[in-house]
Parts: structure tokens; C-alpha cells; sequence
């Protein structure tokens, strides 16, 4: 059992890393080869929102924290890399550590008085947060956000590896180096004897306190490194598609996240992972499908369902929700338990 | 002095909004311990069923416009029925699965309502006698402002005596206050989730059509742009009491416009700003028993 568990994601980081050499097609999955740029961002894409996901899940699945503010930290690593390097100039090796030490003082200051509160109390009280972001940043104050059009990475500020339809393979290099990175962290963190702790604060936080444990300050301190996580994925995320968009700050961006892991399953190692994989998958195909010329002879309203790719994911997700609380990555196990 | 008169009476316009959307929130949350994140997707149902029935009926009469409007609340009780036999009553005693479900409603519904209607907003018609100005104390008010603040008088008033004086009501307040008691005397308090749904989503229903003569026109995003506004007004004003959900509602209304004309907009950022004073001040328990 040991050795299986050291030698899967070996393998699994093995294949990801080799696939961009694969000249292969999967006829109905992708319309072109593992190898074009169009598929490869799309996997990109896949790979960020997995680190999303896992560092998500962390709060969430790992120590019972349901937060509807991660979209803020996100947010704040995708702009402030974005602001910095096209206002004012600097180099991205300067910005992204500014950039992600600036969400975890930031997660440290909302954290600190969202958890004054607990259950769904903190629910609502960082989403009250997320959403002040996220109109700040449509508000556009002065100028420096680029309002509802969002704001392009200035390329010439980027290494030229990482810009351009030829160096896509390099973006999805780099998203697979930030999801085993995130992995490696969740991983560890969870090993430590204060991993335990969270584990210990998720199935009976008032027995963790009477034991003399400080769980305000376990929180804070999880709910700081995922927020840390979060705005490293944000860096990735404006350097692979080329900028920041209002969209990053929205709820509906922590919404999705809790999604993904819901779907692939909670507080496991891999359920993240597959649950992101599938979602964004999804939602970029169903929206090839709503805009595709192939599909011009569609009648109109399954055009019209397919454009609003979150009607078909939001029902999918709740049927799940009735039928199989424990998210994809555990239907095999009920099966076989069955 | 004419312009505070009319951001008084456009704040209390607004808070009259979020108290239509807030008072059912809270009141779901107080008695059946549910967030439900599905709360915008009544108003958006409210708001969409208001805005057709004026396409038909025209809409340009004071009649017209009440009868839209009392089918834009007949509409939101319709749904929150529905959400909560259908979807809510299986999943009691989970509410982490209760939230997920509804956060998952929440999205597929503005979906569906993009996939029908389309993303744009679709101006909303009224009668001239709304759109008209009256003039108080020297400043020219739109009269829609206060049909909202009226409207939202009346089911302040109405749901403050339903839960004074009806055994409902009483069985309500019980039930906020320690539900394991009130079960334990013999009443079944689950009897009472379903009205007070209905209740929330007539309130949401009717928030919805009034949404559309405040802001001229409905849209598919309004729904969850209000329900985060709602739930500050909730966070603040205590779960389960409506005259606490009320007056924090007129507060935060008034503060947004006041600080949005004399600070540059900034109204809706210092809101969250107000949520982590009362948040600090309050020290621990927030909201209760019902959070613990």
C-alpha cells in the first residue's frame, strides 16, 4: 500500500509532464492532439484551477472551513501581478512574490475578523469581503484596474519563454510545477502534528479547545497559507491567459471552486484534482459546442443551454449532491462496498 | 437640504429592498437553520414573472402594475415551495449539503434565466404616476421610491403581527428561540418550514418586481447582487428578528447613499467596512445560538 501511494503520483507527474510530446488524438475528447496549443490550454487551464482546488479543499475538506472569500485572494494575486507589471513597470520575477505576500497579509487581516465568527456566520462574512473586492475592482479607482474590460499583462515585461501560441507548452509546464507545488504543501502540511490538529478541528472543534489547543490561531494560519496558495495560482493564471479580468473576483469563481471539490471529493488527495479537471473541461467544451461552427445546425435552444455552461454543470451538481455525497473520487469505493 | 431629503428617501428605497430580501432570509435561517443561497434565485424569479406579466398587461396603469407586482410575489412563493419540498426537506439535519445544493440552484437558476432571456437587461415598463417626481420639503422625488418604502411598511407590519398574534407566528418565535424545546412539547416545527419558505419567497418574489421600478429594468445578475447585501443586513441586524433585519436594513440603506454621494462612491465598499465594526465590536457569538 505504501509503496503504491509513492509510486501513483510519481507516475501521474511522469505522464502529465511527458504529455505535451504525445502526437496522439483522442477522437470526441479533444478535437485536436495532446501536442497543439489549443488543447494545451485548455489542460493549462485544467491544471491551475486543480491547485485552486486542492488549496481550496485544504480550508474546506481539511479542517471544515466554508469560505466564500477565496475568489478575493485569487483576485489579488492575478491584479496585483498584472497592475505592477503593466502600470508600473516591474519585472514579473519582482511583482508575483509581491503580489502573493501582499494576499497572505491581506488573508491575515480578513481572516482575523471573519473568525470571530464560525460556521455559516464566516460563510457569509467572507463573502461580504469577496464582494468588496470585487467591486473595487470594478469600480476601475483611478483607472488602475481597467473596470469591466479587465487589464493585459504587458508581454514585453514577461520572459519571452512564457508569451506567445508557440510557448504554450511552457505555460502548461509551469501550471503542472504549481499544482505538484500546492500538492507537496497540502501534503505536508497535513503530515505535521498541526495538520492533525486541523483534521482534529474539523470533526469536533469544541473538544480540540477544551484539550487546550488554540484553534483560532490553526485557522487563521490555514486560512493564511491558502490564501497564499490561491494568489500563487493567480500569478499563473494572469501570466497563462495573457492578464486580469473582473471574473477573477467573482463569487461565482469560489463558487466553482467549491464545486470542483465537492464533485471529486473532499478532503481526499486527488479528489480536487479530478473534480477541477472535469469541471473546466466541461465548461470549455460546452461553450466549443454553444459558439462552434460544426454544431450551426443545432436547433437553437440547445445552443442557447449549451452557451450557459453552468446550468448543465449547477444541475449536474446538485443530482450529485443527492446521489453521491461523497464526490466521484468515492463512487468506486461505494460500489465496491455495495 | 433637498439634496439629503432625496438621498433619505432613495436610501430608505434601497433598504426597503434589502428588508424584502433580508426578512425571509433571516427568518428561514432563524427557524429552519438554512442559508439558503437559492434566495436570489426567488427574487430573480419575482422580478422576471413581474416583468412579463407588465408586457401583457400593459403595465402603464397603477393596476396594471399591481397586479404585476402580485404576480411577481405569487411567482416567488411558487418557487420557494417547490425548492423546499423538493430539495431542502430530504437534506434537514445536513446543512452543509442543504448550502451546496442551494449554492448549485443558485448558479443553474441565473443560467437559466441568461438561457431564456438572455444576458442583457430588459427594461421594466410602469406607470407614468411612478415614474413621476413628487416634491417634499423642495426635493423632486421619484415616486417609485416611495411605493417601495410603502411596500415594504406593509409587510413589515403584516409579518411583525403574523408572528405577535397567530399561533403560527408563536410557534415561529418559539422555534427560533430554542427548536429542541418546542419539539420536545409535542410540535412538529418542521409544519412551519414550508410556510415561513413560502413567506420568504412571497417577500423576494415581491423585492424582485419593486427591483425592477428602482432600477428601471431587470437583469439575470440582480438576484445575487442583492442577496450579498441581504446577508450583511442579516449578519448585523440578528438572525431571526424582523424589526432587528429592518432597522438594520433602513441603516444600511441610508449609510450606502449617503457616503456614496458625499465620499465618491465609495457607499457599497464602506457596507462591508460597517459589517466588520459591528463584527469587531460585537465580540464572539455572532447571531446566536443557531451558529454555535
Amino acid at each position: 500500500m505504501n509503496r503504491v501511494s509513492r509510486v501513483v503520483p510519481a507516475a501521474a507527474i511522469l505522464l502529465a509532464v511527458a504529455l505535451p510530446y504525445c502526437a496522439l488524438t483522442l477522437p470526441g475528447v479533444f478535437d485536436s492532439p495532446f501536442n497543439s496549443a489549443g488543447t494545451l490550454q485548455t489542460l493549462t487551464l485544467c491544471l491551475i484551477f486543480a491547485g485552486l482546488a486542492t488549496g481550496y479543499d485544504l480550508l474546506f475538506g481539511r479542517t471544515g472551513m466554508l469560505s466564500f472569500g477565496h475568489a478575493l485572494f485569487f483576485a489579488t494575486g492575478t491584479y496585483l501581478t498584472t497592475i505592477l507589471v503593466t502600470r508600473a513597470g516591474w519585472s514579473l520575477w519582482a511583482a508575483a512574490p509581491v503580489a502573493i505576500l501582499s494576499a497572505g497579509a491581506l488573508a491575515a487581516a480578513v481572516g482575523a475578523i471573519a473568525l470571530r465568527t464560525t460556521g455559516v456566520a464566516f460563510a457569509m462574512v467572507t463573502l461580504a469581503f469577496a464582494q468588496a473586492g470585487a467591486i473595487a475592482i470594478s469600480r476601475n479607482p483611478g483607472g488602475v484596474t481597467g473596470g469591466s474590460d479587465g487589464l493585459s499583462l504587458d508581454p514585453a515585461r514577461v520572459p519571452a519563454a512564457l508569451v506567445g501560441v508557440a510557448n504554450t507548452v511552457n505555460l502548461y509546464w509551469l501550471a503542472l510545477a504549481y499544482l505538484v507545488l500546492v500538492m507537496a504543501v497540502v501534503g505536508r502540511v497535513l503530515a505535521s502534528p498541526g495538520g492533525r490538529v486541523l483534521t482534529a478541528i474539523r470533526d469536533n472543534e469544541p473538544r480540540v479547545r477544551v484539550l487546550g489547543v488554540d484553534t483560532r490561531y490553526h485557522k487563521l494560519a490555514v486560512f493564511v497559507l491558502a490564501a497564499i496558495l490561491a494568489a500563487g495560482g493567480g500569478v499563473v493564471y494572469a501570466v497563462a491567459v495573457g492578464g486580469a479580468s473582473p471574473r477573477a473576483a467573482s463569487t461565482d469563481l469560489t463558487l466553482s471552486l467549491l464545486i470542483m471539490v465537492v464533485l471529486g471529493g473532499t478532503g481526499t488527495r486527488w479528489g480536487p484534482v479530478l473534480g477541477a479537471v472535469v469541471y473546466v473541461y466541461l465548461d470549455q467544451r460546452l461553450t466549443d459546442l454553444a459558439s462552434g461552427a460544426t454544431t450551426a445546425d443545432l436547433p437553437d435552444w440547445v445552443r442557447r443551454i449549451a452557451g450557459q455552461p453552468l446550468l448543465l454543470l449547477g444541475t449536474g451538481f446538485i443530482l450529485l449532491v443527492y446521489l453521491a455525497p461523497g464526490g466521484l473520487s468515492r463512487i468506486r469505493h461505494r460500489a465496491t462496498r455495495a | 437640504m433637498s439634496t439629503l431629503v432625496l438621498l433619505t428617501v432613495t436610501g430608505l428605497g434601497l433598504g426597503a429592498l434589502y428588508f424584502l430580501v433580508a426578512s425571509g432570509l433571516s427568518l428561514v435561517f432563524g427557524l429552519a437553520d438554512v442559508l439558503n443561497f437559492a434566495h436570489g434565485l426567488f427574487l430573480s424569479v419575482g422580478a422576471y414573472a413581474a416583468w412579463w406579466a407588465t408586457g401583457r398587461s400593459g403595465g402603464t396603469t397603477v393596476s396594471g402594475l399591481a397586479v404585476a407586482l402580485a404576480f411577481g410575489a405569487a411567482a416567488g412563493t411558487a418557487a420557494a415551495v417547490a425548492v423546499e419540498r423538493i430539495m431542502i426537506r430530504p437534506l434537514y439535519g445536513r446543512p452543509a449539503h442543504q448550502i451546496l445544493a442551494t449554492v448549485g440552484l443558485s448558479l443553474a437558476g441565473v443560467a437559466a434565466v441568461q438561457a431564456a432571456w438572455g444576458t442583457d437587461a430588459r427594461s421594466f415598463r410602469q406607470p407614468a404616476s411612478t415614474r413621476n417626481v413628487w416634491h417634499i420639503a423642495g426635493a423632486a422625488v421619484p415616486a417609485n421610491r416611495l411605493v417601495l418604502i410603502a411596500c415594504a411598511g406593509i409587510v413589515l407590519a403584516a409579518l411583525a403581527a403574523l408572528l405577535r398574534y397567530s399561533r403560527f407566528g408563536l410557534v415561529v418565535r418559539a422555534g427560533v428561540h430554542d427548536r429542541e424545546m418546542v419539539t420536545a412539547l409535542g410540535i412538529d416545527v418542521r409544519t412551519s418550514f414550508t410556510l415561513v419558505f413560502a413567506l420568504a419567497g412571497a417577500a423576494a418574489g415581491l423585492a424582485g418586481g419593486l427591483g425592477g421600478i428602482y432600477f428601471g429594468a431587470v437583469s439575470p445578475d440582480q438576484g445575487s447582487a442583492l442577496l450579498i447585501f441581504a446577508i450583511i443586513v442579516v449578519v448585523v441586524g440578528g438572525l431571526g428578528s424582523i424589526t432587528g433585519t429592518a432597522v438594520a436594513a433602513a441603516a444600511i440603506g441610508l449609510f450606502q447613499q449617503y457616503v456614496n454621494y458625499y465620499a465618491l462612491g465609495l457607499g457599497d465598499v464602506c457596507v462591508i467596512a460597517v459589517l466588520a465594526a459591528v463584527l469587531l465590536a460585537r465580540r464572539e457569538r455572532v447571531a446566536g445560538r443557531v451558529l454555535a
